[in-house]
């Protein structure tokens, strides 16, 4: 919740992180005074996006906590203390001890190795849905912001259509057609991201089709496609960043929530919202399994959302 | 005014429309024969000929297009057609568990405002300040915890620890406060944060340096910036309606609440399509509604807007 709306980051730049201003080099002090005369005063205060997403104390959380848990997922096979689905009878339902750092489930399975496993389905089935509808989206906001007309008019009313619904609704709809299981809750959350994706690139591609550079590149006989790839597109590269940022958070959320449902993931593959599902079973007892999936969820989505609006901060072109 | 509202309606048309062809799709896209779909497991032991003579029954030998008529024609008479399981009519499905999720809805939603409006209010006035971090922490809480997960927390703390709440059911009002404050508290923290950024903006305008100027209050010029602040937030609380319509779903999940969305996970698992599409295409209704409505007390509220 930084002071997007305000522009009060123009009068005080290093509000955004720690620390002073660094005192400018030679190269730096021309440049702010070739800015200032270009475009005005404030926006030559403006630092650029790097080192404004550099001071953001929050935003370089949420990309430590991003790059730390890609690093646990990755190397899960190697921390993992036992295999994720090894069962031991005689170990069940075994509160956090020293063999078992998180404790057992009620087959006696490592919590912390399900965990960490859980880890690697959670960053796929977030990435995954985001891609894929972040794809389609882009394709479709693309075409109706560049040829507008009768193409946006009925490409954006479905857009709208699908907007009309509650995400999650959205999600539990194609769910409820295609039936529960990984592949299709997968499908179902990327069908949610895609208008999403499609009204952004359009909005910004409406704002880049009459900008100069795109009209020299036409007169110089670039296609529409190549126009649009490699000129209007890389436009809106920012916004998409930003959006995809988040819609990893909510992706995971919504996946955790699917699998809650036994909608999702199905056993027993190790996924975090699956085993809040049947951790619930053991309460009050076995709290340590309702605490550390439940933990790992929640850790994930709050590094997502404080990168994706980190990226925002120093990317908002409104600025 | 009048006018104005009914110009609304009219646009909504062609939004519903598209929805109900959304819904009527999902039998299309379903794997599998669609009457399969429609009968369910009863459908085992018929004949192939049985089988035409429902295709036929249901009139899906036919084309998309008069299909899809159809079931627009029959929607507009209140016919969302008959749950699989139970034999009875979707709408009378969907009628009877309502009013639990209209009433776990609209508790959460007063719990939603509440605290977003408190904490986006006190993170404006006391900014940069120590309460500010922390309301945007607990904002920032809010929406990633998951809110079957925080349900599930303080179901353990306050019902199977304490025991001063009932863990799951309906009933009195002390069935409602955990799924309520669930549901609530992830819908706050959108809230919060237009509010605080609708107050800062607002604590910059002349007349609230005037109103300083003048002596009065701190309260007093707070009370004042406020009422100019919520305009922004009217619009968030209608958007984040169907937030917390999902976190209803996962929520009476969680609570064994006997809602619309606890229903509807019920009939996924049992493929009981008809009774999916019915429930998805009324709450998918109520949510356009409610946005509505929001978007018309936005414009009766703002004296800026102009209904030409």
């Amino acid at each position: 919740m930084t002071d997007r709306s305000t522009g009060d980051d123009a009068r005080r730049p290093d509000s955004g992180g720690s620390g002073r201003r660094p005192a400018l080099g030679p190269v730096a002090r021309v440049r702010r005074a070739w800015v200032r005369a270009r475009h005005g005063w404030s926006s030559a205060l403006r630092a650029p996006p790097v080192r404004r997403f550099r001071r953001n104390r929050a935003a370089l959380t949420g990309l430590v906590l991003v790059l730390l848990l890609v690093a646990l997922a990755t190397a899960a096979p190697l921390l993992a203390p036992y295999a994720p689905d090894a069962q031991n009878l005689r170990a069940r339902l075994r509160p956090p001890s020293a063999e078992h750092w998180f404790g057992t489930d009620e087959f006696g399975r490592d919590l912390l190795s399900r965990v960490l496993f859980g880890a690697r389905i959670s960053l796929m089935t977030g990435l995954v849905p985001v891609v894929s509808g972040a794809l389609l989206g882009t394709f479709i906001g693309l075409v109706a912001g560049y040829y507008g007309g009768r193409i946006d008019t009925v490409l954006m009313r479905v857009m709208a259509v699908l907007l009309a619904f509650p995400s999650l609704l959205l999600a539990l709809a194609v769910v409820g057609a295609l039936g529960p299981g990984l592949t299709n809750a997968v499908i179902a959350v990327a069908v949610v991201g895609v208008p999403q994706y499609a009204r952004i690139v359009r909005s910004v591609v409406i704002g880049t089709r009459e900008e100069e550079f795109v009209h020299a590149a036409r007169a110089l006989g670039a296609r529409d496609g190549r126009l649009l790839l490699r000129h209007v597109f890389p436009t809106t590269l920012g916004p998409l960043t930003v959006q995809a940022t988040l819609g990893i958070g909510f992706a995971i959320l919504s996946m955790a929530g699917l699998s809650f449902l036994g909608l999702g993931v199905q056993p027993p593959t190790a996924d975090w919202g699956e085993m809040l599902a049947r951790g619930r079973r053991f309460l009050p007892d076995a709290t340590w399994l309702l605490a550390f999936p439940g933990i790992a969820i929640s850790l994930t989505v709050l590094a997502f959302n404080l990168l994706g609006d980190g990226l925002r901060d120093a990317l908002d072109p409104r600025d | 005014m009048a006018r104005y509202i009914v110009r609304r309606l009219l646009g909504l048309v062609p939004v519903l429309l598209g929805v109900a062809l959304l819904v009527f799709a999902m039998l299309w896209i379903a794997p599998g024969d669609p009457v399969l779909a429609l009968v369910g497991e009863s459908a085992q032991g018929m004949s192939r000929e049985a089988l035409e003579e429902l295709r036929r029954a249901y009139g899906l030998d036919r084309g998309f297009v008069a299909q899809f008529v159809d079931y627009v024609t029959r929607l507009a008479r209140g016919d969302l057609g008959d749950s699989i399981r139970t034999g009875r009519p979707v709408l009378e499905e969907v009628w009877l568990r309502f009013p639990a999720t209209l009433l776990l809805a609209g508790s959460a939603m007063a719990v939603a405002i509440a605290l977003g409006m408190a904490l986006g209010v006190l993170a404006a006035i006391y900014r940069r300040t120590w309460v500010d971090h922390a309301a945007v922490v607990v904002a920032l809480l809010g929406v990633s915890v998951p809110v079957f997960w925080s349900g599930l927390v303080l179901m353990l703390v306050f019902a199977l620890r304490l025991g001063w709440l009932p863990a799951s059911g309906y009933g009195d009002w002390r069935h409602l406060v955990m799924p309520a404050a669930a549901v609530g508290f992830s819908s706050s923290a959108f809230i919060a944060r237009i509010t605080r950024a609708s107050m800062i903006e607002t604590l910059r305008q002349d007349y609230v340096r005037t109103d300083h100027a003048k002596g009065l209050a701190p309260g007093v010029v707070h009370r004042h910036a406020l009422r100019n602040a919520l305009l922004p937030v009217v619009t968030v609380v209608g958007l984040q309606f169907g937030g917390l319509l999902g976190g209803a779903v996962l929520t009476e999940t969680v609570f064994a609440w006997p809602g619309v969305g606890r229903m509807l996970v019920d009939a996924i698992r049992a493929r009981d399509l008809p009774l999916v599409q019915g429930t998805v295409l009324f709450i998918a209704t109520l949510f356009i509604l409610v946005n509505l409505v929001v978007d018309l007390s936005y414009a009766a509220l703002n004296p800026k807007v102009r209904y030409d």
